[in-house]
């Protein structure tokens, strides 16, 4: 599904991913962990295609296709979804407006019918109820107004109706109280636990994993993967601290 | 008010950034009267889309607790000038809700004046400008205030988008106030699109024009918003910005 090797990349020239290697196969859900500043979001946004995220080495290949080849529409025409640690507010343009011409861009890049007035409707009902989301909410400009939950589910809602085929998620678990981050958990799991989809989790901690239970768990720490294992090795962190189990591994 | 028969120059503080010579060849701007009786109510739609240089002046007199709506799509000409003078009675409400669109080597203006001469009157003002190409968009606004006109409440809201830097943006919102009691707000900001907002609407699957058109239409819409003709509006003003990008 997903393959990267030994990617590198920049910030406004500064190296951020140094050498980051890791494949992602259908049916999976991975978790990245990792201290603050080692580089998490950047892998994300450098797969999403963000301005100003410079890739300077190494590949990515999403299924058959180079992702660096590929401008940040085409890329999730391809199947790619970012979810964002800070979701965008964008003033008078409704969820479901954007939502369904964004539906029916990447239709059209596959070849596939648009969308009507009435099927968009009636699918986005369907996954705003999955997140237990007003559907009068997906009336409103775009997260504009709303709460740093609401925020999140509304990106998880996005995901249901654009159905991905890889969903990068960064920190989607952050600024959710206890009943959100249960509710975005199981959004997660009914959307993307498909034997023919691939979640990447990107999160410091391990409160959402209890809910959307990793494959494998991966530690990166200054640009690279330093570690990588199964669901306990999130516990492992928690209890000890990323400095414990990264000294270990570079001993 | 009579009609100007000397064609002006850049010196007139009015005509500074016009196109002169376009001027020229649409002078002289004959003045279009509208005059509203005390207590009715008025709209008009000012609709240039054609490719022609156009120049209009409308001249609106609002009586006491008159209403007047007026809406100004400006998009499509070589040169395009809008000029209103509005004189609000005694409690008289005046609404402007306009939008120019531009690209190439074209210039549009939108030049008010806006005089409170009884007490208590409204005006709201909203001008939305999108620039592409090397594009010259201009609003000149004055609101002036008349000696007695308490209880004025005058509200300008002004924005332009540059969505190439070649492009050119001026605007200058003036207010003259001889009253006591009086509300004026004003706002005035040029800008690029939201860099951040174009990449989230692109990672959903846009392609980058319909991400600029969306958050564009947006932008637009504020002028038109509860206008008679809204629809016939947005439609006109999609239909240009469709070109322009």
């Amino acid at each position: 599904m997903l393959k990267i090797e030994n990617l590198q990349a920049t910030v406004a020239d500064k190296p951020i991913l140094k050498g980051l290697s890791l494949t992602i196969n259908a049916g999976e859900i991975h978790a990245i962990m990792g201290p603050n500043g080692a580089g998490k979001s950047t892998l994300g946004y450098t797969l999403g295609g963000r301005p100003g995220y410079e890739v300077t080495g190494g590949s990515a290949l999403l299924g058959d296709q180079d992702l660096f080849a590929l401008a940040p529409h085409e890329r999730a025409a391809a199947g790619l979804f970012l979810g964002f640690q800070y979701p965008v507010e964008i003033p008078g343009v409704s969820f479901v407006q954007f939502l369904r011409e964004a539906a029916n861009a990447q239709r059209q890049v596959r070849g596939e019918a648009p969308l009507s007035g009435g099927e968009f409707l009636k699918l986005a009902r369907e996954k705003a109820g999955l997140l237990r989301m007003d559907m009068d909410m997906l009336k409103r400009p775009v997260n504009v107004g709303f709460s740093g939950g609401e925020k999140k589910r509304a990106e998880m809602v996005q995901m249901g109706i654009l159905d991905p085929k890889l969903a990068i998620l960064d920190e989607t678990d952050s600024g959710l109280d206890i009943d959100a981050l249960r509710i975005c958990g199981e959004g997660i799991n009914a959307i993307m636990r498909k034997p023919d989809k691939a979640v990447l989790l990107i999160t410091h901690y391990q409160r959402l994993l209890d809910y959307v239970k990793p494959d494998f768990v991966h530690v990166l720490a200054a640009g690279r993967i330093v570690k990588s294992g199964g669901a306990d090795l999130a516990l492992r962190l928690e209890e000890e601290g990323y400095e414990a189990v990264v000294q270990e591994t570079a001993a | 008010m009579n009609v100007a028969l000397a064609l002006p120059t850049r010196k007139h503080e009015n005509f500074r950034y016009s196109d002169i010579a376009a001027l020229e060849t649409v002078w002289p701007i004959v003045t279009e009267e509208i005059a509203i009786a005390a207590g009715e109510e008025g709209a008009l739609q000012i609709v240039e889309t054609g490719a022609e240089a156009v120049a209009r002046h409308v001249a609106i007199t609002l009586g006491k607790g008159a209403k007047f709506d007026l809406r100004v799509l400006s998009a499509g000409p070589s040169y395009g000038r809008i000029a209103i003078d509005v004189r609000l009675g005694e409690g008289a409400d005046f609404t402007l809700g306009a939008a120019q669109l531009a690209t190439g080597e074209e210039t549009l203006e939108i030049v008010t004046e806006v005089a409170h001469a009884g007490l208590n009157a409204t005006s709201a003002q909203i001008i939305r400008t999108v620039l592409a190409g090397k594009s010259v968009g201009t609003y000149l606004g004055r609101i002036a205030v008349e000696r007695g006109a308490d209880g004025t409440d005058a509200e300008q809201s002004v924005r332009a988008m540059l969505l190439e830097r070649t492009a050119t943006a001026n605007a200058r919102p003036e207010l003259e106030i001889y009253a006591d009691d009086v509300k004026a707000a004003h706002g005035c900001a040029v800008g690029e699109l939201d860099a951040q907002g174009l990449f989230y609407l692109m990672s959903r699957g846009l392609t980058p024009a319909q991400a600029k058109r969306l958050m564009l239409q947006a932008f637009i819409a504020e002028a038109f918003t509860g206008a008679p003709g809204e629809d016939e509006l947005s439609d006109l003003a999609l239909a240009r910005l469709e070109a322009i990008l």
